[in-house]
């Protein structure tokens, strides 16, 4: 059982205190957004925000986020997230698109803190976040595009 | 994946249709005959005509079967093709919004199924419906076109009647259908109905190239992109039913040992958990969700029966394959001139041996499937069904029922790269076991965890390649000898009738279709039993065929002293299309010119799925380790549907195959896999990815292929710049381990 704010509403969650914050999210909260890839903080499509931090939700425990601040792909929104999904579009960055809810999220983390990232920010922020699909390449020109949509 | 470019597998099918051998051979054929639609492919529309002349069409309406079009005026494209991210889907409505003149506004696309002769594929045969060998657009091209301009045409038709106008005064653009002179237009949903009640068209009249709007043009982007960027693309995982269980598999620990006995005593008492239960493939551990099956499968212990289990490690295969890659090859795919006397008799004979390891495809998306029986004795299979007859046939088997009963569910899946193109369907067979021995009282999805994936067998074949070329006084090759050892992936599966006089295509592919104009050639394949389950893995053949010949024939240009892209130009006199990307490719790189102080350039070209490409790479070494800072990719692919598509096939087949030659390997220990995750299988990570850049020739030649074709280039490019940065030949993979032999 915990509390916790999630995309905003507080909510109160019926599950373990050792169940992975991932599977809690998706299937008692109903937020499939969240994927699962490898369940070992190995590939990142498990990314939340807690408390506006990129973390692997599925190393992240129901007993951790009590009284925190959690936001998944469905509840991403300001300026960030709008200019980095609008840049995704406009890139046509998603190929088969399993990775891209937590691609995205590490994206608006970085953005947030980073504004004008350089391309060894980006290696920084989201070499944890594997692309089978291996859309790197546009994912890079992506944030650049958000960032100059941000600044514009 | 099953490749286009080779006619046999038309064959193959065939043949298992005709002649079953054994069950196992049989069921392609018994799915299509079972269906009651094994005949009558060859009857489908395949001759519609290009712009202006009219065509014969006995298509089927193509309301409900390729199209669906709802009074709102929302267009459902039925897609008979796969998508795993390769963008089939889009490919398809790019075809149906073309000829339709829909626009882009009210466009879906769903899987469809469960009916050979709509969906069978064309390139196959159409003796079963399925997607590989980068095949979606070429089967899809003349069939998805006339369904959308013969639906077109029923709309107009059904317009001009009930406005009491001429047909060819009615204009339809954008989803609508106007008649300028009488002030009518309406939407395309309006005349839904009453167009489906029409006589189909017998013929129909498709755009000429210059009429296109939609086909080639680079602004066109994904209709399924926004899901894409908020979360709601759903795949398997996200399935969910009312009252579904969800399990989690005990696979052998060993491929081909078998279970001796269980205890789940312990599993059995933990909170959600179901029940445990034994099926064919290992256990499962069934409970109220996820997680609960996931932490209780480790409460489970078992006892294997190894005896018949594969032992060896992957070391000691390879030994053995680089073993016999020094004795005769045990068949011959390609023999011309006489090679050995050649090499016997000759100055300069040069040598090599590669080794490829084992590699799995390691989607993001861990394989998954869920089945439910309804009331009524009807079964409904939800997954990434990549070959949906035969998957659909293998339910009703273990469901005993007939395969009409089954109604199979296509979803996207995250990622497949070959992996869901099974035989043997695996996760389907165990979402539907499991399933039957609940008795069929609830709805079960099979959720294969991330070590599960690694762990489940199916992977590229390792392989060894012998090569040995002589070259005459003036350095060109006199003799070429190319002798590849590894598992079939084909033998003991629906396919095996690929395997004709003791080649499987798929073991020799672009080594047997090697372009260079040698006089003395012979390709030869020793296949070798191994238990460990193989598959096709994006590009199959051409994975490994595509480095060994490519880094040979580089290695033989500078024995030659010779411009590695001239001396292969050289050779390339017959074959324009290899010639042309690679000319574009080193022009496009600056192929000759000067580059960065530490920065070298390597150059590769090979033809995969009947598409051509070249790359240049431009690499340096930092620190003992391969940076690849750029690639320019040429590729000629026919005439290109959706370009940006085509590029992004491109990018990712490059990243795809720069992971697996840099780090990629699964490796064996006495027999057990030892890697688990993505900590240990490694595919390429943002930071390792290359600036690529992308050139599409222009061609009016039939659309092939993109969804393999950009990676077999890639290594040997590679490769090549290394050669020049590091004065060494790479030739034990991947690079890790190579750059370290
Ligand atoms: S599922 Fe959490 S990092 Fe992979
Ligand atoms: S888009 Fe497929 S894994 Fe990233």
């Amino acid at each position: 059982m915990a509390t916790f704010t999630l995309n905003g509403v507080e909510t109160t969650l019926d599950a373990d205190p050792n169940m992975p914050l991932l599977w809690a999210l998706r299937e008692k909260a109903g937020l499939t957004g969240t994927k699962f890839g490898c369940g070992l903080a190995q590939c990142g499509a498990c990314t939340v925000h807690l408390d506006g931090v990129p973390v692997r939700s599925c190393q992240t425990f129901v007993g951790d986020v009590e009284g925190a601040e959690v936001v998944t792909v469905e509840g991403a929104e300001g300026p960030v997230a709008e200019a980095v999904r609008a840049a995704w579009v406009a890139l046509d960055v998603p190929q088969c698109g399993y990775c891209q809810s937590g691609q995205i999220l590490a994206a608006v983390a970085l953005l947030s803190e980073t504004p004008k990232p350089s391309d060894a920010d980006i290696d920084g922020a989201l070499d944890g976040n594997l692309c089978r699909c291996a859309t790197y390449h546009r994912i890079r020109a992506a944030i650049h595009d958000a960032a100059s949509r941000l600044e514009a | 994946m099953l490749s286009n470019a080779r006619p046999d597998l038309r064959f193959a099918l065939k043949k298992l249709q005709s002649a079953p051998v054994s069950r196992r051979r049989f069921l392609i054929g018994a799915t299509a005959t079972a269906t009651g639609l094994a005949v009558g492919f060859h009857s489908l529309p395949s001759g519609a005509a290009e712009g202006g002349t009219p065509a014969q069409s006995a298509t089927p309406s193509p309301f409900a079967s390729y199209i669906e079009l709802s009074e709102e005026g929302v267009v459902t494209v039925l897609s008979s093709q796969f998508e795993m991210g390769q963008g089939s889907y889009h490919g398809l409505a790019t075809l149906v919004v073309e000829e339709l003149d829909c626009g882009w506004q009210a466009v879906s696309v769903v899987g469809a199924s469960g009916n050979t002769q709509l969906y069978g594929n064309l390139m196959w045969g159409g003796v079963a419906q399925g997607t590989g060998g980068s095949t979606s657009i070429a089967t899809s091209w003349t069939r998805y076109r006339t369904a959308a301009a013969t639906m077109k045409a029923m709309l107009v038709a059904a317009a001009a009647e009930a406005w009491g106008v001429p047909a060819d005064e009615i204009e339809a653009a954008e989803g609508r259908l106007v008649h300028t002179a009488s002030g009518r237009a309406a939407g395309y949903g309006d005349f839904a109905r009453p167009a489906a009640a029409l006589p189909v068209p017998q013929e129909v009249t498709l755009k000429a190239p210059g009429a296109w709007s939609q086909i080639g043009n680079p602004e066109v982007k994904r209709y399924d992109r926004r899901a894409k960027t908020d979360g709601t693309q759903d795949f398997t995982l996200d399935v969910r039913l009312p009252g579904m269980l969800t399990a989690v598999m005990i696979h052998p620990p060993k491929f081909g040992a078998t279970l001796k006995s269980f205890d789940a005593s312990g599993a059995r008492e933990m909170p959600g958990v179901v029940e445990v239960v034994e099926v064919s493939r290992g256990i499962a551990v069934v409970a109220e969700d996820t997680w609960s099956a996931i932490d209780a499968s480790h409460a489970v212990t078992a006892e294997w029966d190894e005896s018949a289990a594969e032992q060896r490690g992957s070391a000691e295969i390879l030994a053995q394959y680089r073993e016999l890659a020094r004795q005769a090859p045990q068949a011959l795919a390609r023999e011309e001139g006489d090679a050995l006397g050649t090499l016997a008799g000759a100055e300069r004979v040069i040598e090599a041996e590669f080794e490829f390891p084992f590699l799995a495809h390691a989607a993001l998306e861990p394989m998954n499937a869920v089945a439910r029986m309804n009331e009524g004795g009807s079964l409904e299979v939800w997954g990434g069904h990549q070959i949906p007859d035969l998957y659909r046939f293998l339910a009703s088997q273990i469901a005993e029922i007939s395969p009409e009963q089954v109604r199979l569910h296509v979803l996207k899946t995250g990622g497949g790269f070959g992996r869901r193109a099974v035989g043997d369907g695996d996760v389907v067979v165990e979402a539907v076991e499991v399933a039957k021995a609940l008795g069929w009282r609830a709805p079960v999805k099979v959720q294969w965890t991330r070590e599960n994936d690694m762990r489940g067998g199916r992977y590229r074949p390792a392989y060894v390649h012998r090569l040995r070329a002589a070259l005459g006084p003036d350095g060109k090759p006199l003799a070429w000898d190319n002798h590849i050892v590894g598992q079939s992936i084909v033998a003991g599966t629906p396919f095996a009738g690929l395997i004709r006089d003791g080649v499987d295509a798929t073991s020799v592919e672009g080594a047997s279709t090697l372009p260079y104009a040698i006089p003395n050639l012979r390709v030869g394949l020793t296949t070798t039993d191994v238990k460990v389950p193989v598959l096709w893995w994006r590009a199959v053949g051409s994975t490994h065929t595509a480095y060994a010949t490519e880094v040979f024939i580089d290695e033989l240009a500078e024995a030659a002293g010779a411009d590695p892209v001239q001396y292969r130009l050289d050779l390339l006199a017959d074959h324009p299309r290899h010639a042309a990307v690679l000319r574009l490719a080193a022009e496009k790189a600056g192929w000759g010119q000067a580059l960065p102080e530490g920065r070298f350039h390597g150059v590769a070209v090979h033809e995969s799925f009947a598409s051509f490409v070249a790359q240049v790479a431009e690499v340096s070494m930092e620190g003992g380790q391969v940076r690849v800072h750029k690639v320019v990719c040429a590729v000629d692919c026919g005439i290109a549907v959706n370009p940006d598509t085509i590029k992004a096939q491109m990018e990712g087949g490059i990243g795809f195959g720069l992971g697996a030659i840099l780090q990629e390997e699964l490796t064996l220990t006495e027999g057990a896999v030892d890697q688990a995750n993505y900590d240990s299988y490694r595919p390429l990570r943002l930071s390792q990815m290359p600036e690529v850049e992308v050139h599409i020739v222009e061609s009016d030649a039939s659309p092939t292929g993109v969804g393999e074709p950009g990676l077999p280039p890639i290594g040997p490019a590679v490769a090549n710049a290394v050669a020049k940065a590091s004065g060494r030949r790479i030739r034990v993979l991947p690079f890790e381990k190579g750059l370290n032999a």
